[in-house]
């Protein structure tokens, strides 16, 4: 397999890309060989991860040296083609209801002019299909969500704007739902009532790499009303 | 045993070991800024390690007791004083209903810790107690609050004030990234003198080099990646950033490498304007390093000792001694 590298991050972690940039196949590979890791489950990691392109490892070296997790590692590499693996059993699928354009998406418009849509055309193209949460990172449980279609490749707004809570953006072909209100270059297309990090709960991350998410369109108002009632209004069943 | 924050400064929280193994939902470890000092409170006063302590950044804080209490002072060089009178940090003392104790300002180091007898007791969220105040779990602690003691420990233990709040040396080794700087580019970083630059935080410590910083040329830009604490970012300018407990999880910017965990606290300790070195080493220098550093903090229990009272009633006597200070091991006929 090309370009699959294996390298040290920190004293007590490895990582191994599958990729030097963004693509589907790499965002695949490093979902399946994290969930082959936490499989192995083997003596001294004590934990994995995937991110974007790579799948990371945090392991105590004094009961398992580098130099044997990494030979570990380029055997369970080698062992297939991991770009074209199925990605993972227990799966989720979100269903979250959004709210695009006007207040609840101040971008939106210009956007999907950009990508040549009407807006109905462009809703239905947003929401038509479920996208994969790629990884999370930034802020606890925020998701990058993608590949959306080449016409959304979306550049970063020259100058920053605050988003809220539960914003959707777009950052080049990825969604982005916002855990907290935070200042940002990328354009903001949608507003839902999604909590990403709910550190009280059993789950306090509802997403997780390679989960499907589908956005529903609601008018605004809905979006306020569950807000205001502490609900999501989102629904999540486990896929097959 | 309970203490009321009479006044605080910005930035306090409560902190433990944090919540290490989330590190692919976004969120970063998070925990004491100087975990040793943590341990060095829980040595003092004879409870667990992982016990979660008040963090004080810079300013120390007023309490007073409410109900019988332990407190113990480590970290960064903070005077002590119960009811007015100097008391030694490094050392457990009893506090009684309406006695106060003032904390002051670091003369040396970023962070103290004020330990209670048996951990500052609170309901955990994910498995901590530490406040991640980036990732909204927990707030700073402020005045009027109430701290309350988990109960246990004892008073009159002691243990020697470390040196290691002023800057110094730092031992750093390469990690993927590393490879992106010449070889030339590396050696001219462990020769460089920086200074830590005040705007540093919970999350990153900024250093500034004396002289060129350490842009790439061309600016290369990496996908974005894993990022631990230890990590030495260095941003478009060629200015690096030492990540620190509440760091991002993913960073985009290249790492030229990474602090080993037994030096961090000697990075995030230094003050604003210290001079940090780095210097580079082997992947088995730097585990033998964190394998010294694991016996040193097993063995904090078993080098603590009585802590001598001045016979005179003006304090202790450590109180005159306390940075780098030294505790007489051979006083049993103390109280």
């Amino acid at each position: 397999m090309p370009d699959v590298v294996i390298g040290r991050i920190g004293l007590t972690g490895l990582v191994v890309r599958f990729g030097d940039a963004l693509s589907d196949p790499a965002n695949r590979a490093a979902i399946a060989f994290g969930a082959a890791l936490r499989e192995a489950d083997w003596t001294g990691v004590s934990e994995v991860s995937s991110s974007l392109v790579s799948a990371f490892v945090r392991f105590d070296p004094f009961v398992l040296p580098h130099s044997e997790l990494e030979a570990r590692l380029r055997e369970l590499v080698s062992a297939r083609d991991w770009t074209g693996a199925d990605l993972p059993r227990g799966r989720r699928l979100h269903e979250i209801p959004c709210a695009f354009g006007g207040e609840a998406g101040p971008q939106f418009d210009d956007l999907r002019a950009r990508a040549g849509l009407s807006r109905d055309a462009a809703v239905a193209e947003l929401t038509g299909t479920p996208v994969r949460v790629l990884a999370l990172g930034f802020a606890p449980g925020q998701g990058y969500l993608g590949l959306l279609p080449e016409r959304w490749d979306a550049p970063r707004l020259a100058e920053l704007h605050m988003a809220p809570q539960g914003a959707l953006l777009l950052a080049l072909r990825q969604f982005i739902v916002f855990t907290d209100a935070s200042r940002t270059g990328w354009p903001w297309v949608g507003s839902t009532a999604f909590r990403s990090f709910r550190p009280e709960a059993d789950d306090p991350f509802p997403l997780r790499p390679g989960d499907e998410v589908r956005f529903q369109e609601v008018p605004e108002s809905e979006i306020e009303g569950m807000r205001a009632s502490g609900a999501d209004g989102g629904r999540m069943e486990t896929l097959p | 045993m309970t203490l009321v924050v009479n006044r605080i400064g910005p930035g306090a929280s409560i902190q433990d070991f944090g919540r290490p193994g989330w590190i692919g939902r976004g969120l970063s470890v998070g925990g004491a800024l100087d975990p040793v000092a943590l341990r060095e409170g829980a040595a003092v006063l004879g409870h667990e390690p992982g016990a979660a302590a008040l963090e004080m950044i810079g300013m120390g804080g007023g309490f007073t007791a409410e109900a019988p209490v332990l407190v113990a002072v480590t970290g960064a060089g903070m005077s002590c004083a119960v009811d007015g009178a100097p008391a030694a940090s490094y050392a457990g003392h009893g506090l009684e209903p309406g006695q106060t104790l003032e904390v002051g300002p670091a003369r040396v180091g970023v962070a103290g810790y004020l330990h209670l007898g048996g951990g500052i007791a609170g309901e955990p969220v994910m498995g901590s107690r530490a406040a991640h105040l980036r990732a909204g779990i927990g707030r700073p602690v402020g005045a009027g609050d109430r701290i309350e003691a988990a109960g246990g420990g004892r008073p009159g233990r002691a243990l020697a004030a470390p040196d290691r709040f002023a800057g110094g040396e730092a031992r750093v080794i390469e990690t993927m990234q590393s490879g992106m700087w010449s070889a030339a580019e590396r050696a001219r970083f462990s020769e460089t003198v920086f200074r830590k630059h005040a705007r540093s935080d919970r999350m990153a410590a900024r250093i500034d080099p004396e002289g060129e910083g350490f842009a790439l040329e061309g600016g290369l830009s990496v996908v974005s990646e894993i990022a631990l604490p230890g990590d030495i970012q260095i941003t478009g300018d060629g200015t690096p950033f030492v990540l620190l407990p509440e760091c991002q999880t993913t960073g985009g910017y290249p790492r030229i490498g990474a602090v080993i965990p037994a030096d961090l606290p000697l990075v995030a300790q230094a003050p604003a304007g210290a001079e940090l070195r780095f210097r580079w080493v082997s992947l088995e220098e730097a585990l033998e390093a964190e394998r010294a550093r694991s016996e040193e903090l097993r063995a904090l229990p078993s080098r603590t000792s009585p802590l001598v009272l001045d016979p005179a009633g003006a304090g202790n006597l450590l109180a005159h001694n306390l940075v780098g200070g030294v505790v007489s091991a051979d006083d049993d006929g103390e109280e």
